[in-house]
């Protein structure tokens, strides 16, 4: 008896506790990107913070997977690191929006052991390298920017996973090298010519910190946080710029001019003279029509939040925060869901 | 006999012979999950690997391009790094594991083998992230600058076996995968064929010591050959592990879909494949080639879980 009794109690309790969940607390549920997830799971957080009632839960399962959570319609929202194609839009029943939230980049991390300058890399060797034509460090093509570099084999390390972080450097690849787009093109996993391939950021970092006379890539956040060095990039004006994070703004802004209203761009090979070559956005898709009003009327709260000051965490958590003009745009874009 | 019929059938007898049926019903029910289970996973992955089977027919197996951004998929470089890393790992793993089953049953002092076997425990029980971790951290290294070049140097010279020990030297590679495969299976080998190895009746080890064997003569001869069952199972469950790791072993493969006569090249195998791209698996034609060698794994699992039955069944009646 005295069993029972407890077992109705708990269960008495479960459904009160339960009861109050549905009653007062929002629910909305999320999936998609990895990368941007360090940040999303802190404005998630800070939003809860100040709004009361609101749980927004997101799962950090990949891009690929966001998409397909979203298509299938068991998410409120979904998260990528590449813009959805017009086919993926087109599988989706509710028209779907891209909100720029943030931007990333890629950066080369390499390990040079007894080298003391500075790596620099143009376009055109960063992807001979990744072609596998450049085969070794005192190729005559690299010794133009970089005198003295050893007598060595380069070991390229790139994701063995499917990857944002794959898709924007081949997607740069495939814009500064014709011979890239078409032997291999843009894409989160693609046929790499060469090279060892690492399990996410840590697996490529490890490999490289590993290999001793090694060239890889990996989210410029990754690299901060792990102080990594990493070589700089010369952009589309001629001029040798690092992936720090006015740079990466730059080279949005420096797109933004030719933003287009779906915000479905890819901004690698920026023009501006500050713009990093190897930059993102990432995207928040929210479909336009949503049929809960409580949860519309967070999703909305929530993105004007993100907007102005959700941005504030960029910097801290090794992102670059949206420019004004993006900004701008996008406010007025979140009228579109109805 | 005569007590049971005697018993008066009280109400404790009564419920036991109600629960009678009750309980062969409900343990035979739980033994038809197997056969559900094992339905259930043939017709997802005959049906979600349809479209890949369809689209590429057999030039699935033989194919050996891996290319998501242009849609080729073929499973070749993956089911040979699977088979190549699993074979090479048990190369290692058999002798090591069986040699000290024998050690474990036969020769070590009671006292040794029972803490030697709590390790061993210790070691089937350490989940693979953590031997992936360690391999990543400590082997690789220690493979790229002693192992690797030692072996390139000595083996590498011989004609034929030399291709074998050839390439550039990286650390990570179908070799170290083996080696920490072979560092994964050997518990269960040992544990196994030492259980096998005390299987056999005592009776049988003083009836050849009585007759002037030494010692290893009748671990030899009597021993071994009686056990051979159990350590055959014991290598075709290490071999079954072996198959189908996949975070330690995409830690220190090198991730390469292609395939390389070096054992010290880079390699792929089928579940390295499978964690690292059915995240990202966006389109439909990837995704479904994805569970497609999933669904080959599962062949290749059936076809040497088979072979050992075979194997078994074989020598069995030849021995009978």
């Amino acid at each position: 008896m005295m069993i029972n009794k407890s077992i109705a109690v708990a269960t008495f309790t479960v459904l009160a506790v339960a009861g109050m969940a549905f009653a007062d607390g929002i629910q909305i549920t999320g999936a998609g990107a990895t990368f941007p997830y360090p940040i999303y799971s802190k404005w998630f957080q800070e939003f809860k913070g100040s709004h009361a009632g609101v749980e927004i839960n997101y799962q950090s399962i990949g891009s690929g997977g966001g998409i397909r959570q979203l298509t299938a319609g068991t998410v409120d929202f979904g998260a990528s690191d590449k813009p959805m194609s017009d086919d993926e839009l087109s599988k989706v029943k509710v028209h779907t929006l891209h909100f720029p939230t943030v931007l990333g980049a890629d950066v080369p991390v390499y390990n040079l052991p007894g080298y003391s300058h500075e790596l620099k890399l143009t376009p055109a060797n960063l992807a001979d390298i990744f072609l596998g034509k450049i085969t070794k460090w005192n190729d005559k093509a690299l010794a133009g920017d970089n005198p003295g570099l050893p007598d060595k084999g380069i070991i390229v390390v790139h994701r063995s996973d499917a990857s944002g972080t794959s898709f924007i450097w081949t997607d740069y690849l495939s814009k500064v090298s014709s011979e890239w787009k078409s032997k291999v093109g843009a894409g989160a996993a693609p046929n790499w010519p060469v090279g060892l391939g690492g399990k996410g950021n840590e697996g490529v970092s490890g490999q490289v910190k590993q290999q001793p006379y090694s060239l890889g890539y990996v989210e410029i956040g990754y690299a901060l946080q792990n102080k990594m060095t990493f070589a700089w990039v010369k952009n589309s004006s001629g001029a040798w710029v690092k992936g720090e994070l006015p740079n990466i703004t730059a080279a949005a802004a420096g797109a933004a001019k030719a933003m287009p209203d779906d915000y479905r761009v890819s901004i690698t090979n920026a023009p501006g003279k500050d713009a990093y070559p190897i930059s993102s956005f990432t995207w928040l898709l929210i479909p336009s029509q949503i049929s809960d009003p409580a949860k519309k009327k967070v999703i909305i709260e929530f993105l004007h939040w993100m907007l102005t000051d959700g941005q504030k965490y960029t910097a801290s958590l090794g992102y670059a925060p949206l420019p004004k003009e993006v900004v701008a745009k996008e406010e007025k874009s979140i009228s579109l869901i109805k | 006999m005569a007590s049971t019929t005697a018993v008066i059938p009280t109400k404790a007898t009564q419920g036991f012979q109600v629960g009678e049926p009750v309980a062969r019903l409900g343990t035979m029910a739980f033994a038809g999950a197997i056969i559900v289970i094992t339905l259930l996973i043939v017709y997802s992955l005959t049906k979600q690997s349809w479209l890949a089977f369809s689209t590429f027919g057999l030039h699935f197996f033989a194919t050996s391009t891996w290319n998501p951004i242009a849609g080729q998929f073929g499973a070749w470089p993956f089911v040979y790094g699977t088979l190549v890393t699993s074979f090479v790992a048990l190369l290692i793993a058999v002798p090591l594991g069986v040699g000290a089953a024998i050690f474990l049953a036969e020769l070590a002092p009671a006292g040794v083998s029972s803490y030697l076997m709590f390790l061993v425990e210790l070691l089937a029980a350490v989940p693979s992230v953590i031997y992936g971790l360690l391999a990543w951290f400590m082997l690789v290294p220690v493979m790229r600058d002693y192992v690797e070049p030692a072996l390139q140097n000595t083996l590498g010279h011989v004609p034929v076996i030399g291709e074998l020990f050839g390439g550039s030297i990286y650390g990570v590679g179908y070799l170290t995968a083996s080696v920490v495969l072979a560092i994964m299976t050997f518990p269960y080998i040992i544990s196994i064929s030492r259980e096998a190895l005390l299987d056999v009746p005592v009776d049988q080890r003083e009836a050849a010591l009585a007759l002037g064997a030494t010692r290893w003569e009748s671990t030899y001869q009597i021993v071994l050959p009686n056990a051979k069952l159990g350590i055959v199972g014991a290598i075709f469950l290490g071999l079954g592990r072996a198959l189908g790791e996949t975070m330690a072993v995409t830690m220190v493969i090198g991730n390469d879909p292609a395939i390389h006569a070096s054992l010290l090249a880079a390699g792929y195998t089928i579940p390295a494949v499978l964690a690292n791209e059915f995240t990202e698996a966006t389109s439909d034609l990837h995704q479904s080639s994805l569970i497609a060698l999933a669904a080959v794994l599962f062949l290749i699992t059936i076809v040497i879980n088979g072979g050992a039955r075979l194997l078994l069944h074989a020598t069995r009646q030849k021995g009978a």
